[in-house]
């Protein structure tokens, strides 16, 4: 398969610098305060219990809402340099190719390089064999890959990843971890959401726990899943219920 | 009893016969109830698909607005486009009042509202479903409402049938800017008017059939692609 360019010329947006970040809706505090900077590589898993503000914060940072108070900052503005999968893939009534061609022709890629940039895409994902198929009839975890194919196809420096394996069997799963992994390996920043923790073990290089919108702890994996310092992240990693 | 019997059997002959006055009023009404919706597709379209899509002050009243002008009377409609075009009104000078082109500006004045405010309810539930997606792939406003308009065209279909089915069973508007006159204006609304005060029930009821049939047709065509879409497409 030829090499093909990426859509968009680089110029690194890291780190992500968020400040004092609040979000409120209807008089209710959903993310206090959050603080914390994120550099350009290792993967970084938000991780809480449900609740906790974990899709509120990806999408904070990925701008799709604007904090109420405090600041998100990148070191650069580019566009298209960010992508997001969400836990419910929301797919074009289209064939699965031309779901990824549509993603690249927002990006200003030219008609001729689409296509291969899309077939790259899906080939990476494992589901080149659907590319004809219509997007909307493909099972769950093809839909999943599908979706992860699209925002990765445009290159991004950073993927954020809303639960992507919340719906789907083990199988699935581990596909999507391994594409996950080859496109972390590809030089994409990962920053996924979950709250299993056995995937978030086998995928964190850095973990960000929230409880009850606050960032609690920012750690290292392996210090985090040893020594969890605050009672919330401790009683998660038990899995023991805990009430503040 | 053996009038209404003996009108059923000659309608039904002339349908049969494909009598060449009746094909004529049929090709006149197809040819403007098409003409209008698609003219109001045209307007009607982009318009309920922006207001779904925008935020600005007002916009409530506009949906409001655009949902009562689905209500629309016909003859107030007529009335309002024989005075523009009427000799002495400021579009007289066109020439086009009592013209097929009239009933189509008639009936598209009916019809656009109809299209727009059934396409901003379809593309207002797609887009609540899309809006983070393409946001997310940095969409353009227009270029989300063109992709919005085209996830939603099997959906869109019903409003342009809803419209068809408005057009083509019009008679108020048609009749007064039309003027009903013979082989210019005459529609099949306006035809089954006139010939049953006539009396000749026959012509009447050959083209009520025909006009049922033909909503019927279009509707369960309609049905079938949508269906067909929903298997394909998901």
């Amino acid at each position: 398969m030829a090499y093909v360019q990426s859509a968009v010329p680089s110029r690194s947006i890291f780190p992500l610098d968020l400040r004092n970040v609040c979000y409120s809706k209807a008089g209710q505090s959903l993310i206090t305060d959050i603080t914390v900077t994120l550099q350009a590589r290792g993967r970084t898993i938000v991780m809480g219990p449900n609740g906790a503000g974990k899709s509120l914060l990806m999408r904070l940072c990925h701008g799709l809402i604007r904090p109420s108070a405090g600041q998100v900052n990148w070191s650069s503005e580019q566009r298209h340099a960010q992508a997001m999968v969400f836990q419910t893939p929301v797919l074009l009534r289209r064939s699965a190719i031309k779901n990824v061609e549509f993603a690249l022709r927002a990006t200003g890629a030219r008609a001729r390089d689409r296509r291969e940039l899309a077939e790259a895409a899906l080939q990476q994902a494992g589901i080149a064999h659907l590319a004809h198929r219509q997007a909307r009839v493909l099972s769950g975890g093809e839909k999943q890959k599908l979706a992860l194919a699209r925002a990765w196809s445009i290159r991004p420096q950073i993927l954020f990843l809303d639960e992507p394996t919340a719906h789907l069997d083990p199988s699935a799963v581990y596909a999507i971890e391994q594409m996950i992994k080859s496109i972390d390996e590809q030089g994409t920043k990962i920053v996924m959401s979950t709250h299993d923790l056995s995937q978030a073990q086998r995928l964190a290089d850095e973990v960000l726990f929230l409880h009850q919108g606050k960032l609690v702890e920012h750690a290292a994996a392996l210090v985090f899943f040893e020594q969890p310092h605050t009672p919330a992240a401790q009683a998660f990693v038990n899995g023991e219920l805990y009430w503040e | 009893m053996n009038d209404l019997s003996a009108a059923f059997t000659s309608a039904v002959a002339l349908i049969t016969n494909l009598d060449a006055e009746l094909l004529a009023i049929i090709g006149l009404s197809l040819r403007v109830s098409l003409s209008a919706v698609a003219l109001a597709a045209l307007i009607g379209l982009p318009l309920g698909a922006a207001v779904a899509l925008s935020s600005f002050p007002g916009r409530g009243v506009v949906v409001a607005l655009l949902n009562a002008l689905m209500g629309l009377p016909p003859v107030v409609v007529g009335l309002l486009i024989y005075l523009l075009l009427s000799r002495a009104g400021p579009l007289g000078e066109f020439g086009i009042l009592f013209t097929p082109a009239a009933m189509v500006i008639a009936q598209t004045i009916l019809v656009a509202p109809i299209i727009a405010a059934l396409t901003r309810q379809v593309v207002f539930d797609l887009h609540a479903e899309y809006d983070e997606q393409l946001r997310s792939l940095q969409i353009g406003w227009w270029h989300a409402l063109a992709t919005l308009l085209w996830e939603g065209r099997y959906s869109l279909l019903t409003a342009l049938l809803a419209g068809f089915g408005r057009a083509s069973a019009e008679v108020g508007a048609v009749m007064i800017v039309g003027g009903n006159i013979n082989h210019v204006t005459r529609v099949m609304t306006t035809t089954i008017a006139l010939e049953t005060s006539k009396g000749n029930l026959s012509l009447a009821l050959g083209l009520g059939f025909v006009l049922i049939a033909l909503i019927v047709a279009v509707n369960a065509a309609a049905l079938a692609l949508q269906k067909f879409a929903q298997r394909a497409h998901g």
